[in-house]
């Protein structure tokens, strides 16, 4: 009987010079955060006002920092591989053995995909819905934070894989049986199923919430087509979430039987069936694209609109288009293996549904283009990200179209032409909206703008080093060039691939810009200050409040008559058809209570996935001994909302005086 | 009937355009996120009963299912369900009557009959696995274990909720929260025998078709 399970002195890599230098810098960095924190005594702040909270903004910028952060590793993962096959080509063998460059593409896809892209979204989501929607939290606050740290749980699993044993070694889809106990004997996928296991749970709590809030709190009078846009995407989005990740949670727990119990669901013997695994994961990975992507859609909708001055062109097209997506993305998850060996009749029937969804998306781009078509457009930071989309994006659609005919994928499946075409679709398509809707809402979570010469700058080192990057691997990918290679023999490639690295660096670069943006932005702020609440003639409730906004939202929920509600008030004011109207009795509000649930429940979810990874049984009896007990705790909590008195919300109605009041 | 109480509660000029009446009452949106939730958990059952329809013929030479099932302890199984959801039900109308004889009745009858259920389950199971047909030998009986012991986990949680909920009831009273927990335990409940209904037609009853 041992106590520690497969955890012995060997899972520690000290003999791997790159691993450790990266563990001692990244450590050394969190002990001196960790001792600057105590030495200035701000824990009860922090446990207080962010640990604890419960408030759907404060959520959101946590989300938003865990996936900036993350952003930082899993770029790191990516210029490792870009440099190492800028290197390795004929008999030079780089700097990364096969066992580490494997572990690389593996954790760069997992951690951009799920603590990335996920949570920048599920973040500007948080941040953004209840105040347009013009109601005062999210339906389950309390379940916000839980899904919130069981998203923080699963991003410290996956980073304690890097020096605590290995990470998975299959790519980020884990395909059995290269995943299964018989080829992958170590716990790297062990880490890749629990900490998705984990973090998939707060996800599909999330996806529960926000359909839950959308649907059934408005702010009264706002009738669904008068929501805005952004609502109605991440509606969309969440109504994704609600019918794809369960079905992932279905397919990690079929492979953890596979691997801790020996059942056979995808193994080679006894009747198992991989291609199944296939089949399920993509029934999850493609609405997975519209999850993540149509959210920032929506941001790009209130961009354009906000920016040109002018309403969004085509609404009822635009929310029409969303839903369409949102059904059509169930009917193309083929599309991703064409060379399974289906039917022709079945892979013409994918292709033509792979196209068809590129239907609705025209739609929207046009929608944009006719919005900014006769406004008078400012040339912010986040309309400079939304220009770059749309000009990036089409093309990485067109891509999409060449791969959704099976004869054509058939040539290219597997080579980097595909990883062209998804980092073509997914970093325009995702990183360059949620980088605009942190540029957009930044001042209204904070106050105070972010500085635009460094944003644009950061815009324009992403713009030009993602072509740079990834317009190589197109290239290189028609020569034949297969995806995931630790070394190659064709000298042919290593022009394009020292493009691809140059572009990889500019990128960095554009990381800097924006970490310098911050810094610079944050040491001005009394320059940038906005004490409207109204910083960029917005159209929507959220900046109908003051910046940042009360942990209360509206000191009286606005009564919304129309699209663009606040735009219109506006309008109405300066044609002096109505004051700028105040209330002048104020109510008592409750708001949630703070708890400590989600932050208790995530401590006891890293005992027991760290106990599950590595076989030590007692301790994961531990872990859910007091995940149990933390529920329970919850359960029995008497008083769950604490009042503002009427008072104190006039108070800081009457200091933080926005111009214009609904 | 929770439903009718519902409409009660909503003032009657608002009905025509209740898109447009402001954020729901608590209850509305506790139950409403409730049943959100039980969809997920449907769609996470329907990937286990597609790898059960994918995997019921890899029986890999081991026993098949016409050779396992028993359907006199499935159809047991099935009335001791579904007659637990009946008390439920009753339970359910006690509460809304605020009745507390009536709801501890209906939930100590809940309580025993899904307790039947899964001792029955439970003693399937480990005559299978004591056969030599446990989960590890095929695919088939894999995917068999999964799915019905997936399920035979949900009704295990639900006990353990029930009783939870009586031990609150005890304590607080009629509580607003013990009041909408109540209602999502009785859409748990029936959730559940949605999907027991489909195990035995598409698991038990299908699986001995010759």
């Amino acid at each position: 009987m041992n106590l520690l399970g497969k955890l012995t002195w060997d899972a520690i890599p000290l003999h791997e010079p790159i691993i450790v230098g990266t563990v001692a810098n990244v450590g050394a960095v969190i002990l001196a955060v960790l001792a600057w924190v105590t030495v200035k005594g701000y824990w009860p702040y922090l446990w207080r006002e962010w640990l604890t909270s419960v408030d759907h903004k404060r959520i959101g910028v946590m989300y938003l920092v865990f996936a900036l952060i993350m952003l930082v590793r899993g770029f790191a993962d990516g210029i490792m591989m870009r440099t190492q096959q800028a290197v390795a080509a004929g008999g030079a063998q780089g700097y990364l053995p096969p066992e580490h460059f494997d572990q690389i593409f593996s954790a760069h896809g997992t951690i951009m995909i799920f603590f990335v892209a996920m949570p920048l979204v599920i973040g500007l989501m948080n941040f953004a819905v209840p105040l347009q929607l013009g109601v005062r939290d999210v339906a389950f606050p309390t379940m916000n934070s839980v899904s919130l740290w069981l998203t923080a749980t699963g991003i410290l699993l996956i980073n304690v894989s890097l020096f605590v044993g290995e990470f998975a070694k299959t790519g980020w889809v884990a395909y059995p049986p290269l995943s299964e106990l018989q080829f992958s004997p170590g716990v790297g996928v062990d880490y890749y199923l629990w900490s998705l296991q984990i973090s998939g749970i707060g996800t599909l709590l999330s996806g529960v919430n926000f359909v839950t809030t959308i649907l059934k709190m408005r702010a009264p009078g706002m009738s669904y087509m008068r929501m805005p846009v952004f609502c109605w995407t991440a509606l969309a989005s969440n109504l994704l979430i609600v019918a794809a990740f369960p079905v992932l949670t279905a397919l990690f727990a079929m492979l953890l039987l596979d691997r801790y119990l020996g059942f056979h669901f995808f193994t080679l013997e006894a009747g198992g069936n991989a291609m199944m695994y296939v089949n399920l994961f993509w029934v999850w990975g493609h609405p997975e694209v519209y999850i993540l992507v149509l959210p920032a859609f929506g941001i790009y909708s209130e961009v354009s609109a906000t920016f040109s001055g002018k309403p969004l062109f085509g609404y009822r097209s635009m929310v029409g288009a969303t839903l369409v997506i949102c059904v059509l993305s169930y009917t193309v998850w083929l599309h991703h293996f064409f060379t399974m060996g289906a039917s022709a009749g079945v892979n013409a029937f994918f292709g033509i549904t792979s196209m068809i969804i590129g239907v609705p998306t025209g739609v929207k781009v046009f929608n944009w283009l006719f919005t900014m078509y006769g406004g008078q457009v400012r040339f912010t930071v986040p309309v400079l990200w939304t220009i770059g989309f749309m000009v990036t994006f089409v093309f990485g659609g067109l891509t999409g179209v060449l791969l959704a005919l099976p004869a054509v994928d058939w040539q290219v499946h597997n080579s980097v032409f595909l990883i062209a075409h998804f980092h073509h679709v997914i970093i325009p398509g995702v990183l360059f909206g949620a980088i605009a809707g942190y540029n957009y809402w930044f001042p209204k979570a904070f106050g105070f703008k972010l500085d635009e010469r460094w944003g644009a700058a950061a815009f324009w080192c992403w713009f030009i080093g993602f072509h740079l990057a990834f317009m190589p691997l197109y290239v290189t990918g028609l020569m034949g060039m297969t995806r995931r290679l630790q070394h190659y023999d064709v000298l042919a490639w290593q022009p394009w691939l020292l493009v691809a690295e140059a572009g990889a660096i500019i990128i960095m670069a554009g990381i800097i810009c924006q970490v310098v943006q911050l810094v610079v932005s944050i040491r001005h702020r009394e320059q940038l200050r906005d004490t409207t609440g109204d910083p960029w003639n917005g159209r929507t409730l959220e900046w109908a409040t003051a910046s940042p906004p009360p942990a209360w939202n509206f000191a009286v929920l606005p009564r919304v008559d129309k699209l663009d509600a606040f735009w219109a008030k506006k309008q109405r004011v300066l044609a002096k058809e109505e004051p700028p109207g105040r209330p002048h009795r104020y109510e008592p509000i409750e708001v949630p209570k703070n708890s400590p649930t989600g932050v208790v429940t995530a401590f006891f979810a890293v005992i027991t996935g760290f106990a599950l990874i590595w076989h030590i049984w007692w301790m994961a009896g531990v872990g859910l001994f007091g995940a149990t007990v933390t529920l329970l705790a919850f359960m029995f909590r008497v008083e769950d909302e604490v009042e503002i008195s009427a008072e104190q919300v006039g108070q800081f109605d009457r200091a933080h005086a926005v111009e214009v009041s609904l | 009937m929770n439903v009718a109480v519902e409409m009660d509660d909503v003032r009657q000029g608002e009905l025509l355009d209740i898109s447009e009446a402001g954020p729901a009452p608590k209850r509305i949106i506790a139950g409403f996120g409730f049943w959100i939730f039980l969809l997920s958990d449907i769609v996470m059952f329907s990937a286990l009963f597609a790898a059960y329809a994918v995997l019921a013929k890899a029986t890999a030479g081991g026993p098949t299912g016409a050779q396992l099932f028993n359907l006199r302890t499935a159809a047991m199984e099935t009335a001791f369900l579904l007659l637990s959801s009946y008390s439920c039900g009753l339970m359910s109308l006690a509460i809304n009557s605020r009745q507390r004889f009536g709801i501890f009745f209906g939930a100590v009858v809940t309580f025993l009959l899904g307790a039947a259920f899964l001792n029955l389950e439970l003693r399937e199971f480990s005559d299978m696995i004591a056969a030599g047909a446990g989960p590890q030998r095929s695919a088939f009986l894999s995917a068999f274990f999964t799915l019905v012991g997936c399920h035979g986990l949900h009704v295990a949680i639900g006990l353990a909720w029930l009783v939870l909920m009586m031990v609150q009831l005890s304590i607080r009273g009629f509580a607003g929260v013990v009041v909408r927990r109540l209602l999502c335990f009785s859409l748990f409940w029936h959730a559940l025998d949605i999907i027991w209904v489909l195990i035995f037609t598409i698991v038990y009853l299908m699986g001995v078709l010759p």
